[in-house]
């Protein structure tokens, strides 16, 4: 098991740690892999946070910032000792800075299987409209 | 360009690794390809328990199987539908077939293995059969 293993921990790698001030409780922070797709009708964003509920993942925006945090409940399981890890746990915390033109009301967040999604439609108004030009 | 945030930090790559992803946005996060998933292994004398963060796949997607002392952990991680034109701004997470087998400490059978997933996260354990299990042996007085 052993040999097989450190092999194993040269290869993989832990999640990227977020880049926020050092926490109170000496936890661990870690950043999102994030996906972010744009069409026409708005941008959707699909965060990995495993591990994280839907309950514990607390969206914000403001002033154009949106951040997203998502806390880790760890169950150390019981009577188990941990023998060899290859990945931390710790909560998740990552912030995008938004152009103007999205709803903030309109913002739906989605947990499924560990993955946040999160859709945000363009303002009404900041729908692309065809100007027309007349001949003068 | 000047990283002031980074004068005080605990983390001594953390300005190496702002700087790399300031001159390229585009390569992911993961320099080299990983191996995927990563896992936390857990050990007490009746069982061994197995971790992995697999975030958006699906239950159903996954193979776990047992051999001998041999666990095979295999699936894949389907992309997200998109809709047609839609333009990608980041793509950090990956997707595809993955497979990761791990060695136990002993020849466990298939109807010992018990996993549960939540949230993401995956969870095997695995028992010790009877046989197997560590035997505390009594001193009698001579």
């Amino acid at each position: 098991m052993s040999s097989d293993m450190s092999r194993s921990a040269d290869t993989t790698r832990d999640k990227t740690p977020a880049e926020t001030p050092e926490t109170t409780t000496g936890g661990r922070i870690y950043r999102p892999l994030t996906d972010i797709v744009e069409t026409d009708d708005g941008v959707t964003l699909m965060l990995e946070m495993p591990g994280v509920a839907a309950e514990d993942v607390n969206v914000t925006l403001e002033k154009r910032v949106l951040t997203v945090r998502g806390k880790v409940h760890t169950r150390t399981p019981e009577k188990l000792q941990l023998a060899y890890a290859e990945y931390g746990e710790g909560d998740f915390e990552r912030a995008f800075t938004l152009s103007d033109d999205f709803d903030p009301d309109r913002i739906v967040a989605e947990v499924g299987n560990g993955v946040l999604t999160l859709t945000l439609p363009r303002a009404a108004e900041a729908q692309p409209r065809k100007i027309a030009v007349k001949g003068a | 360009m000047y990283y002031p945030t980074f004068a005080r930090r605990s983390d001594p790559f953390a300005l190496m690794r702002s700087m790399l992803r300031d001159f390229d946005p585009f390569t992911p996060t993961g320099i080299t390809q990983p191996v995927f998933p990563a896992v936390n292994v857990w050990q007490s004398d009746d069982a061994v328990a197995i971790t992995a963060e697999l975030p958006g796949i699906d239950p159903a997607d996954i193979d776990i199987s047992v051999k001998d002392n041999v666990l095979t952990l295999s699936g894949e991680r389907k992309a997200p539908q998109v809709p047609e034109g839609a333009r990608w701004h980041r793509n950090e997470r990956s997707f595809g077939r993955f497979t990761r087998t791990i060695r136990l400490p002993f020849a466990a059978s298939d109807d010992k293995v018990e996993a549960r997933m939540a949230h993401g996260v995956l969870r095997i354990v695995v028992g010790r059969p009877e046989e197997d299990k560590p035997k505390k042996i009594e001193i009698r007085a001579a």
